[in-house]
């Protein structure tokens, strides 16, 4: 069985692009039906742009730009669904790769780009409004389970979650992967989030693979399960369908922020590209199982559906341009980016003064401006 | 005005005091609420604040510094217990990977105000993993702040400096002296969060540790005395970062230095003092610093503790080294 043959998935929107809803996914069809065109054409226009993004990126470091890229690529349908499912008011916990999610809360993704390049370990500021409450990146995995865990108890003991006001009640949204379900961490954020019933969405992107390691090796019970025992209402999604993907978030954060206590997503999806830019997927799997997931592709399917509905040839183009457009303008700001002071170093390992970071953010001053001036030899 | 207090109620008082006066700071950690810690140093705080500042979390030590954090990052003021110094190994990652490092990661947005309060140490007679001094992981990662209070008076202040402070700070507490009376004065703290003290004054030798083996320190120097040796004591207090000032002082005048600790030696918080001292203070040593640490060993089954542990006639064997030079 593959993991798309469980009864429990919920899917709307099938490979080829029709829309023949499982059995689970009943409950979800009339929330997609009230999508207007705008909306519909809005989820794909978001997956269509950032993966011309994500593959600018992906190139730019080919091209010795950037020291490492972890491509979301084949996996926008999960994160656009998700993200649009999030109201502004929300807070987002991202793993790594969440590039398309931290797009649609406002992050520039040049943010992104700059910690890939070498420039910042964080990128963004995320009490600054125009990042939509999006926390930074974690590369240790699972780690930010935690800390959504603990911010979502926060937001429930500031009586901020659970009032039945929809536009002030506020709920947390943390992701992390198949590989990442292993760790203690993610057990420990499920305990902590169960005991204190916080206003949370464990969105869980399976995408078949950590690094070179199948999810097989992860658990040999679907993902999605694992919630149930932590007593956490949990629903498996097709993660390359983004309307079935927008359904089960909107409605999992919706009880969440209402008060009903923490919820689980697992998306099943597939990362179309390598792990990361470093990474040769050719010595761990097959190119007949990467073909099978291409026909799952998660914007080829939107586009069918579209084009069903009645979508225009000027639309595509002009999706398609946009994407051209972000992804020009990429490349051309991360050419301009500049570099870094090494004092910058010393800056903010803590908030409040420190004597010993004074005194070797001083000693590095001295000592380069040791090589200022005229040398020994040198005339004056 | 003072009152006499054992320690650990001293940092009941001085955690009561900033809990009254700032609704942010919450306790999270195992058992510190009905039973008020294995120590009972939060004794009453979950009766007088409720269970919503009073947190008797899952038993899970990860779980409890990753949500503290989650929780600084929404403003509140996190202070966790670690029940004993040997369960705080499965909250390393949270503490040194993304404590320590968020606020650099983030360039200052956030702030991270949790204090992590570890009763740390030996002297007890208790079995594996209930008597370690893991100080020098902590004082190893940058981003953290590690201070340790040797008196009750200490123990109400440097408690609520700790809290108050912007950035995590490690809160060692010498468990062998939880039971220890002293006075405490309510009025003014004496001293920074990050001072070192001279706790006795004398002319040939310094002597320098935190926590408990400021006691025996001070025994030693005592002990020394009647033979005529005239030792000074500097309580170290603040262990990250090192107040140096009093202690160069000190060692400029005295020309001798003794480093006591609890920890195995090796690339220990000693072993950067006294690299320190011997560089700032070359020409004033008639002897090179000279340490007394717990040995390079798992900390041994407690019927071995007193021969593990540094005691007087350990450090006075070290003083009589440097004094023979």
């Amino acid at each position: 069985m593959t993991p798309l043959d469980d009864p429990a998935l919920v899917r709307v929107l099938a490979a080829d692009g029709s829309v023949s809803p499982t059995p689970a996914a009943e409950p979800y069809v009339a929330a997609i039906d009230a999508l207007t065109d705008a909306d519909l054409e809005g989820l794909y226009r978001d997956m269509v742009v950032i993966r011309a993004f994500d593959r600018q990126a992906t190139n730019l470091q080919r091209q010795g730009q950037l020291a490492l890229w972890p491509p979301s690529f084949g996996q926008e349908a999960a994160q656009v669904g998700s993200a649009r499912a999030a109201r502004p008011q929300d807070h987002v916990f991202p793993s790594y790769r969440e590039h398309v999610v931290a797009r649609i809360r406002g992050v520039d993704p040049m943010d992104i780009i700059r910690v890939m390049r070498g420039l910042t370990h964080g990128g963004w500021d995320p009490t600054d409004p125009k990042n939509g409450n999006t926390h930074i990146y974690t590369l240790v995995l699972g780690s930010q389970t935690l800390h959504a865990t603990g911010y979502a108890m926060g937001v429930a003991f500031d009586g901020l979650s659970g009032s039945g006001d929809p536009e002030r009640d506020q709920a947390v949204i943390v992701y992390y992967g198949d590989g990442a379900s292993s760790q203690g961490d993610v057990h420990e954020a499920m305990v902590f989030a169960a005991s204190y019933q916080t206003p949370e969405v464990f969105f869980l992107q399976n995408n078949q693979w950590a690094i070179s390691v199948p999810v097989s090796t992860q658990s040999r019970s679907p993902l999605y399960k694992r919630g149930e025992g932590y007593g956490i209402p949990s629903i498996q999604v097709d993660g390359n369908d983004v309307l079935a993907s927008w359904a089960v978030t909107r409605q999992a954060l919706d009880e969440a922020r209402a008060g009903a206590g923490p919820r689980a997503i697992e998306a099943v999806t597939y990362r179309m590209g390598a792990h990361t830019t470093s990474d040769d997927p050719t010595k761990y799997r097959t190119s007949d199982e990467e073909t099978a997931w291409a026909e799952r592709d998660p914007i080829a399917r939107m586009r069918t559906f579209l084009r069903g509905r009645g979508a225009s040839d000027a639309f595509f183009a002009d999706v398609d341009a946009e994407g051209q457009a972000v992804a020009d303008d990429t490349r051309e700001r991360t050419n301009a980016l500049g570099t870094l002071e090494a004092d910058s170093m010393f800056a903010h390992v803590y908030s409040e003064a420190h004597a010993l970071i004074d005194q070797e953010r001083q000693w590095l001053a001295d000592y380069e401006a040791s090589f200022d001036g005229p040398q020994e030899g040198e005339g004056a | 005005m003072t009152t006499a207090l054992p320690f650990s109620r001293a940092i009941n008082a001085g955690l009561r005091r900033a809990m009254a006066e700032n609704d942010r700071v919450l306790l999270m950690g195992e058992d510190i609420g009905r039973l008020g810690g294995v120590f009972r140093v939060t004794e009453g705080l979950q009766a007088e604040f409720g269970e919503r500042r009073v947190l008797d979390t899952p038993l899970a030590e990860s779980g409890i510094v990753g949500t503290a954090i989650g929780l600084a990052m929404r403003g509140f003021r996190p202070v966790v217990e670690i029940q004993f110094d040997g369960f705080v190994f499965p909250a390393f990652d949270q503490i040194t990977t993304q404590l320590a490092k968020l606020t650099n990661r983030l360039e200052g947005a956030i702030s991270l105000p949790v204090v992590i309060r570890i009763p740390y140490g030996g002297h007890i007679g208790a079995v594996e993993h209930h008597q370690e001094s893991p100080e020098a992981y902590f004082t190893h990662t940058p981003g953290l702040r590690v201070v340790s209070p040797s008196t009750p008076n200490d123990g109400y202040w440097m408690i609520q400096d700790a809290i108050a402070s912007a950035d995590p700070v490690i809160f060692l507490e010498p468990k062998a002296k939880y039971w220890m009376k002293g006075e405490v004065d309510e009025s003014a703290r004496a001293l920074p969060l990050h001072a070192s003290r001279v706790v006795r004054r004398g002319t040939d030798v310094t002597l320098v540790g935190h926590g408990a083996m400021v006691s025996t320190l001070l025994q030693a120097a005592a002990l020394a005395e009647s033979e005529g040796v005239s030792a000074e004591v500097v309580d170290l207090r603040s262990l990250s970062p090192v107040d140096y000032g009093p202690i160069l002082d000190s060692v400029r005048s005295t020309g001798r230095m003794v480093y006591a600790q609890e920890a195995p030696g090796f690339t220990s918080l000693g072993s950067e003092i006294a690299a320190t001292v011997m560089e700032r203070c070359f020409y004033a040593l008639e002897a090179p610093v000279l340490r007394v640490s717990g040995f390079d060993t798992p900390f041994p089954p407690a019927k071995l503790e007193g021969a593990y542990l540094p005691d007087p006639d350990r450090i006075l064997e070290a003083v009589d080294r440097a004094l023979a030079y």
